[in-house]
């Protein structure tokens, strides 16, 4: 269980990932705040309380992985490694340009501390089962970490990945669902719904958690429940708010992707700031 | 080194005799590892054998991640479901991130004859041949694919390499070394040059007797790596002759007739025949040898395209 120092510390963090986000998404650029947003809280409690890694040295033998299945939400975690000293935060700001580092999507081979290629949809879990079954091959405990979007839950590869890892006991896997019910063209639930997506992941033989993907604290503990859980894999469903923090661009499927006006960045610019004060 | 003349056979025997010096060597199935010859992994290794099951897709994605942890998987399926079915997961997982992956495409071609069209490849090498850093081979026989599966074991990277179901005549040198990338000339000609690889090369040998029973003497070269392709052997001996015909079993467009006229494109007044499956589909056969004949993959169609290029080419008179 965190402490409040503890909870402050993680908080703040969380607000400096929302700062570089906007940062990144200095007009015209064009990027996924709402993803990106959403999933902040999650990747700041992966980044810094419960992931064994090392920025000094990326390849550490020992770490744990983390994959960002839903690679549109790159920004976010652009955003950690950049405050973790994987790179300099200088670079965040260069996201996207020609010849440099940052790609639109999580890039391992230019971009250091990515653990997987993705953006195509659907395959991070399938890729992190490989890393996991390769740990357990060799007797190792490091674990992984995959974050996949509830929109990216329609792609067949995703159960194929959730069936695989029930199969093979892989209780050194977790996915967290960041559930921000929101796809790029509007509501999931209105696009096509669906369902009930605890019962899924119950019925592939996963053991399923619900948390609030906003609140540290809950994303901590249930973090750490899941080192508890055996002969199964993990799924935490996090219930987010796309576009969270920002507020012209929360609950809008229009900042799946898009651009911020000159009064839009402002004020993100001012809000994270004043968040990353207020804490 | 084996003695068997079954492609898929002598596959899976090396991978096992690998395995056993590579601890790192890991196999994937997707419920066909009796026929891709996983099955002879499962049986030495049953830990280091990972049944995926019908899930082509999740089987390529979850190689990836053995590959990150270090190990060098050898994903097995019909080059078919490979190919197609996988085909984002090759593109993102294996090629874009340069994973240490081994793709087998197995049952390749028409060496499903049975199963018809959704089970034979014409476009597999095509495929893979178009994705950046990825490698192509295509074994002309047991002797060949023995050695290259050795080859691609210690190559570090993505490669795919497309395996024959079916017996076949043996023609690569037990001596020869394989090497990845390199062109081997098995006949000497200086009338015509056939890039041949998989079993057109010992219908182009046939054909090559053929003519020279004509007084035509036929280079034969199997190109077994059709990419990264040796570009400068393969002008060397197209220069040799003037005089060249391809032979796969792959549709003309994008295979090894496609990579030999682009490494040929700056060589004038080459002229060149191709023989392949001409743009359609498989289907099925009673025989291998009837679904060959019937695509006109055949020693006589091989002689018949060396006829065409040498009526263009003024350097033999007859």
């Amino acid at each position: 269980m965190l402490d409040v120092a503890e909870e402050k510390h993680l908080r703040r963090k969380a607000a400096q990932l929302r700062r570089d986000i906007a940062e990144m998404l200095e007009p015209p650029k064009v990027g996924h705040l709402g993803g990106s947003s959403s999933s902040v809280e999650i990747v700041t409690v992966l980044y810094f309380y419960k992931m064994r890694h090392n920025p000094k040295e990326p390849q550490w033998a020992e770490r744990d992985h983390f994959i960002m299945s839903k690679g549109h939400s790159a920004l976010a975690q652009y955003a950690a490694l950049a405050e973790c000293g994987y790179f300099p935060r200088q670079d965040l700001r260069h996201n996207k340009e020609l010849g440099f580092h940052l790609q639109g999507h999580p890039d391992m081979r230019k971009t250091v501390g990515i653990e997987a290629n993705t953006g195509s949809l659907g395959q991070g879990l399938s890729v992190g089962l490989g890393l996991a079954l390769s740990h357990k091959l060799d007797g190792q405990s490091n674990k992984v970490y995959v974050l996949v979007g509830d929109g990216e839950l329609a792609e067949g590869q995703i159960w194929e990945a959730a069936m695989a890892a029930a199969a093979y006991k892989a209780d050194n896997l977790v996915a967290i669902i960041d559930r921000n019910r929101l796809q790029a063209t509007g509501p999931i639930s209105e696009r096509m719904d669906s369902g009930d997506i605890q019962s899924k992941w119950q019925a592939f033989g996963w053991e399923v958690m619900e948390v609030d993907g906003h609140d540290v604290k809950a994303i901590a503990y249930a973090l750490d429940e899941a080192d508890k859980v055996s002969e199964r894999p993990v799924a935490i469903i996090a219930n987010t708010i796309k576009g969270k923090g920002f507020p012209f661009a929360e609950g809008k499927a229009a900042f799946h992707n898009a651009a911020l006006n000159a009064e839009q960045y402002q004020e993100a610019l001012l809000l994270t700031e004043q968040m990353i004060e207020g804490d | 080194m084996t003695r068997a003349i079954n492609p898929r056979e002598a596959y899976g025997q090396t991978l096992v005799t690998l395995a056993e010096k590579d601890k790192r060597i890991v196999a994937l199935d997707a419920d066909l590892s009796k026929s891709t010859k996983g099955d002879l992994m499962e049986a030495r290794f049953p830990e280091r054998h990972i049944e995926m099951s019908i899930a082509e897709q999740n089987m390529v994605s979850v190689a990836v991640g053995l590959a990150l942890g270090g190990k060098i998987p050898f994903v097995h399926s019909f080059a078919v479901f490979l190919s197609g079915r996988a085909y984002d997961q090759i593109r993102v997982g294996v090629a874009l991130a340069k994973a240490n992956v081994k793709l087998i495409g197995s049952s390749s071609g028409f060496s499903d004859y049975g199963d018809g069209a959704t089970h034979q490849s014409v476009e597999d090498v095509a495929i893979m041949r178009s994705l950046p850093n990825m490698t192509v081979i295509v074994p002309a026989d047991a002797t060949e694919t023995a050695k290259a599966t050795e080859a691609i074991a210690s190559y570090r990277g993505p490669v795919y390499l497309k395996l024959n179901r079916n017996d076949l005549p043996l023609v690569f040198p037990e001596e020869k070394e394989f090497i990845i990338g390199k062109v081997y000339q098995l006949r000497q000609g200086r009338h015509v040059t056939v890039f041949a690889n998989g079993v057109m090369v010992s219908r182009a040998l046939e054909a090559a007797e053929v003519l020279a029973r004509r007084g035509i003497e036929v280079s034969v070269a199997d190109v077994s790596t059709v990419k990264p392709l040796d570009t400068q052997a393969v002008v060397s001996l197209a220069l040799q002759t003037g005089a060249v015909v391809t032979a796969e079993e792959h549709n003309i467009i994008g295979g090894l007739g496609s990579a030999v006229s682009e490494a040929l494109r700056a060589e004038a007044g080459i002229r060149i025949e191709f023989v392949g499956v001409n743009d359609m589909f498989g289907q099925s056969a009673l025989s291998y040898q009837d679904l060959l004949s019937h695509y006109h993959l055949t020693a006589e169609a091989v002689v018949q395209a060396c006829d065409k290029v040498l009526a263009y080419s003024s350097r033999v008179v007859r």
